[in-house]
């Protein structure tokens, strides 16, 4: 199994495992709630919620 | 070569990406273009000395306007101000592909509902409405009666957007439960895979299942054409099967490959990285230097 590093759920407060390998702009599903997080930093790690999905996005 | 990477979310496309760049030893500078400002003569910090920028922008706004600066600041992009231009836009998509004498599902537009109405009857149920802008497959309509595509035009035009009010009408084309999707780098395929499913819409980023496509001569012929068409690039070029033949429905600039790379042999990621160092090495006259 991949490594992983522990970070804490901005929406619920709790340590979650995210993989060791994350980078910053990088998407991570929260185990509790399932919401995206963007990894909006790597050192410290630190977690924030993911913006809303918009119009004009992806192909 | 150093490489500039344009995003707003790091998604798996992009971390295969980044992952195989660097492990060839190239500086990589992620920009994320929600940080960042474009001056109409200086061109931001984060951008010198990039041999190449690549264009993995998930909001085609900011693809379309970031990419044109880029194109003034002289500054080598893929996929290019051009390219994004026309691929972002469903109407400039097909034009392009009508120009080239691609096969591509007959359309057309209507301002109006009335006039959108007019068309819809031509065309006959089930027919397609399509936002001009969008991907994903979302705000697709499959229309199969009139009162159906009544309500979906009084929708439309109520959802505030003007875009919304230009009723790409299209007709709707019986494929064999899937479409196909080819990864191309100017025109010459990388890998492709078919996307089945009960649905109508096969998107893969809908749910549907992926598998390795054999291209023929024919489908390679259209999936030239259709990159030339639209100025080249790193494309995803969707065709759906017509019995004899193949009809390329759309061209996608900032292709998302995870599925496909799921789905085939081929090492995606790295082909995708071989073609960006030929085309920095095109850019900047010398061999990709490491």
């Amino acid at each position: 199994m991949a490594a992983t590093i522990t970070a804490e759920d901005p929406l619920t407060g709790e340590e979650i495992e995210i993989p060791a390998d994350v980078e910053v702009g990088e998407i991570v599903d929260s185990p509790a709630t399932g919401a995206e997080l963007e990894v909006v930093s790597v050192d410290p790690i630190t977690l924030e919620e993911a913006p809303e999905l918009e119009e004009d996005w992806g192909e | 070569m150093k490489v500039g990477l344009l995003y707003s979310r790091i998604r798996r496309d992009e971390k295969l990406l980044l992952t195989e760049l660097r492990e060839r030893g190239h500086e990589v500078e992620k920009i994320d273009v929600r940080a960042e400002q474009f001056n109409i003569a200086e061109p931001p910090e984060s951008i010198d000395g990039v041999d190449l920028v690549v264009d993995r922008c998930l909001a085609t706004s900011r693809s379309l306007y970031t990419t044109q600066f880029l194109d003034a600041y002289d500054i080598p992009v893929v996929n290019g101000a051009e390219t994004a231009d026309i691929c972002a836009d469903k109407v400039k998509n097909s034009l392009a592909l009508e120009r080239a004498g691609v096969p591509t599902p007959n359309t057309e537009i209507a301002y109006t509902v009335d006039s959108a109405m007019e068309t819809i009857e031509e065309f006959g149920y089930p027919c397609v409405l399509k936002p001009v802008v969008g991907s994903w497959g979302r705000l697709m309509a499959k229309v199969e009666t009139p009162s159906a595509a009544e309500a979906i035009l009084e929708h439309k035009a109520t959802l505030g957007h003007y875009q919304h009010k230009v009723f790409y009408v299209q007709e709707f084309v019986e494929k064999p439960g899937r479409d196909i999707r080819v990864l191309a780098v100017d025109g010459e395929p990388i890998a492709a895979m078919t996307r089945s499913s009960d649905h109508w819409l096969t998107n893969a980023a809908k749910g549907g299942t992926v598998e390795e496509f054999e291209l023929d001569d024919r489908a390679r012929e259209l999936v030239a054409a259709a990159s030339d068409a639209v100025g080249g690039g790193l494309l995803g070029v969707d065709l759906m099967e017509t019995g004899s033949d193949y009809t390329v429905h759309e061209v996608n600039h900032t292709v998302e490959f995870k599925a496909l790379n799921d789905a085939v042999d081929v090492d995606v990621p790295a082909a995708v990285v071989d073609w960006l160092e030929s085309k920095a090495e095109q850019a900047t006259g010398t061999e990709a230097a490491v």
